[in-house]
């Protein structure tokens, strides 16, 4: 990796996703194995920074950064302090005056991490901002791919769910088109923003259409607030017009993969019998998820050491 | 004073020529002006007269929020930016909703005393959109104008009512178009920018149907109404229709809507956000077009300092706005008359006679027995935005490093020169 830091998928190259996407198979065969010693970040500490709820993801980097060594402390700001406390720029001063070596940031607003990264020089990584990116899931997502079919290039990604405010989205949408995948999306065209094909995705018609011919169908989570603002009736209704079941998987290739960054809203987005089926992948994932983040944060790692 | 060998901007034409400025007042324009004793005379070969620019959509940020400009920078910044007359926003605190703010602007720029400052009052009281603020009080005060800046009120029935109320007194309602549910804390442009940096995108129809619905106030109730910074393409449309069929609407817009677009927004630059929000290409053109063909009557730069914290932080959280006087000419020089679509006669108009015939104020034109209201500048020079050479205190600007033509040299209000560029 080139960069300082892990901000998101759009400004990587293919080169740099590969190596992660390498190093994290190599780390995932080792935690399937059982070993948990690793020493890429000895001596470094690391800090969780999350300004919204998450266990599983804020658990895989605390898992991942401590797996290599690293000292972790977590700090969970509640998104109201954001406007009342501390802004972001004083924050990450105080913690970089603390010889903290990574801020790993989870923030509502897109460009925070961003924002955090101009300001320290600590690494930060991003696991999460807003409606911008997630590249850690996104990249735990297609070592997943990579795993199962030991490729990303040519393989077809049908995403469905709540488009329009999903980060791991847009994150799986740049990495998969920069490794040589297709995606193609559906949702109810509330959750649909503009330009993503413009981005290189395939905006189809119907959920039959987006998932024809595809070795991975991927749900995203719909939130309830969402049916209070509007975007759709109800999740029965989300469900029944919207959600994968059995019936469309036979519109996907035979035993393509199901997917998705959790945590499931059982019924909604999937039905219960793809989510707990046998080419479900979503628990898989989840370890996919401390290997990737164990490559990205040895990967950063090093590149301070080459400097 | 006696300006020699300028080349002079009047209402139809340029030409070369003197012009003699005798108690504030603009005494002659003609060939060969000999000085007479103790004048003292500029020589402008190679430099350009304005009619003194005029801008009528600032915030000076005075009474409360002197950390982002205060009345004495806000003027220092007009005069460098070659503005003689500004008219001063009312979202103040306390707001500008009574006489008193009124005045007490109106007595600190008499203080101040380098440009004309002509406050605009607020429509409703502190801006709640409920009731209405004693309109006739503020006009006695000095307010030239009326608005609810920033936003839109929300009631149909009291915008209607102070429409008719204002036009009592002979004011107009300034209205900042933007239906509040559609924006739902958008942030830029809906579109292919927002969805690529997942910044919440606010629709054109946002700022449409509010500026369809004051047009069709206006309408009905036959009066005017003039449209602040109009930024979309259908906007443009909008107006264009209405003045088509006579409906008395007169309109705006920025620089910053003329110049970029919402691709500046991709690398999370607070500096770029503003309300409205940049939009896309083919709003740019369509606002272009409109100076070009009437439909959008003048310029303004709705110059809207922040201090550095309010713009380094979260994109979501930042201040909306650009600090702007000190860039505007420059920038609608660069762009609208380099780039073919104004002449230099039409530039006047709008950063000049346009605005002054909108809120029926002095100036406007070069004219013998007008006040003396002149911006010289130098068309020729080109120079490099820098925020940190600004007088105001606001530094925000997404024109940073952008080179420009059309250097202010003097800024002569009333016949006193009130900024002179160092050497």
């Amino acid at each position: 990796m080139k960069e300082k830091d892990l901000l998101g998928l759009l400004h990587l190259s293919a080169e740099e996703i590969d190596e992660i996407l390498s190093l994290g198979l190599e780390m995932k065969r080792r935690l399937k194995s059982g070993d948990k010693t690793g020493s890429a970040l000895a001596g470094k500490s690391a800090v969780t920074l999350f300004y919204e709820n998450s266990t599983r993801t804020r658990t895989s980097f605390e898992l991942a950064a401590k797996f290599l060594g690293a000292q972790v402390v977590n700090i969970a700001a509640s998104s109201s302090s954001v406007q009342k406390g501390e802004t972001l720029v004083d924050t990450g001063k105080t913690l970089d005056a603390m010889k903290n070596d990574f801020i790993i940031i989870r923030h509502p607003m897109g460009g925070a991490p961003k924002l955090l990264a101009e300001t320290v020089k600590a690494h930060v990584v991003n696991a999460g901002d807003g409606m911008n990116e997630h590249p850690t899931q996104a990249l735990l997502d297609m070592l997943t791919m990579r795993e199962n079919f030991g490729r990303i290039e040519g393989l077809k990604v049908a995403i469905l769910g709540d488009i329009r405010h999903s980060r791991v989205a847009k994150s799986n949408l740049f990495g998969l088109k920069k490794l040589g995948a297709e995606v193609s999306m559906y949702a109810p065209r509330t959750l649909i923003p503009e330009g993503l094909d413009r981005m290189g995705a395939k905006i189809c018609s119907s959920r039959e259409e987006a998932v024809e011919g595809a070795d991975v169908v991927m749900g995203l989570r719909i939130q309830l607030e969402r049916q209070k603002g509007g975007n759709f009736p109800s999740l029965g209704e989300y469900a029944k017009y919207y959600g994968a079941n059995e019936e469309l998987m036979k519109y996907a290739k035979p035993g393509a993969l199901v997917m998705h960054p959790g945590p499931v809203n059982r019924g909604v987005e999937l039905t219960c019998g793809l989510i707990d089926g046998e080419t479900s992948r979503i628990e898989e994932q989840v370890l996919s998820g401390v290997a990737v983040r164990m490559a990205v944060l040895s990967l950063l790692a090093k590149e301070e050491t080459a400097c | 004073m006696l300006i020699k060998h300028a080349e002079i901007v009047l209402k139809n034409s340029v030409k070369v020529a003197d012009l003699r400025v005798e108690q504030g007042r603009i005494a002659r324009i003609g060939k060969d002006l000999r000085p007479k004793r103790d004048e003292r005379v500029i020589e402008a070969e190679g430099l350009t007269v304005f009619p003194g620019l005029i801008d009528i959509h600032v915030h000076l940020r005075e009474p409360g929020f002197e950390r982002k400009e205060d009345i004495a920078s806000g003027c220092r910044a007009a005069v460098k930016g070659g503005f003689t007359q500004i008219c001063c926003m009312p979202n103040t605190e306390p707001v500008a909703d009574n006489k008193v703010v009124i005045s007490y602007i109106k007595n600190r720029a008499k203080e101040v005393n380098l440009c004309k400052v002509r406050p605009i009052g607020a429509i409703t009281k502190g801006q709640k959109g409920e009731d209405l603020a004693p309109i006739g009080g503020m006009k006695a005060a000095g307010a030239v104008a009326i608005s609810e800046d920033g936003k839109s009120v929300e009631n149909s029935k009291l915008m209607a009512n102070a429409m008719q109320y204002a036009a009592d007194f002979g004011l107009k309602c300034l209205c900042h178009c933007e239906d509040a549910s559609l924006v739902g804390g958008g942030v830029v442009n809906e579109g292919y920018f927002s969805t690529l940096t997942g910044l919440k995108g606010s629709l054109r129809a946002a700022e449409d149907i509010m500026i369809a619905r004051e047009i069709c106030l206006a309408e009905s109730l036959n009066l005017p109404v003039h449209i602040c910074h109009v930024s979309t393409y259908s906007g443009v449309q909008l107006i264009r229709e209405a003045k088509a069929r006579g409906v008395k609407v007169t309109a705006e817009t920025c620089p910053h809507y003329f110049t970029l677009t919402d691709s500046a927004i991709q690398n999370f630059d607070t500096d770029t956000k503003v309300n409205p929000p940049l939009r896309e290409e083919k709003d740019r053109l369509a606002v272009i077009e409109g100076l070009k063909d009437g439909t959008i009557d003048c310029i303004a730069s709705d110059h809207a300092p922040h201090h550095r914290d309010d713009k380094n932080v979260e994109y979501d959280l930042a201040a909306f706005g650009i600090s702007g006087l000190e860039t505007s000419f420059a920038l609608s020089y660069t762009q609208l008359v380099k780039g073919g679509a104004l002449s230099l006669c039409g530039l006047a108009e709008k950063m000049s006679a346009s605005p002054a015939a909108i809120l029926s104020l002095e100036g406007g034109s070069l004219e013998e027995g007008a006040a003396a209201d002149l911006t010289i500048v130098d068309l020729n020079e080109e120079w490099t935005v820098d925020p940190e050479t600004f007088v105001s205190k606001g530094k925000n600007t997404p024109f940073k490093g952008r080179k420009l033509f059309g250097k202010v040299k003097y800024t002569v209000v009333d016949g006193e020169i009130k900024y002179e560029e160092e050497r």
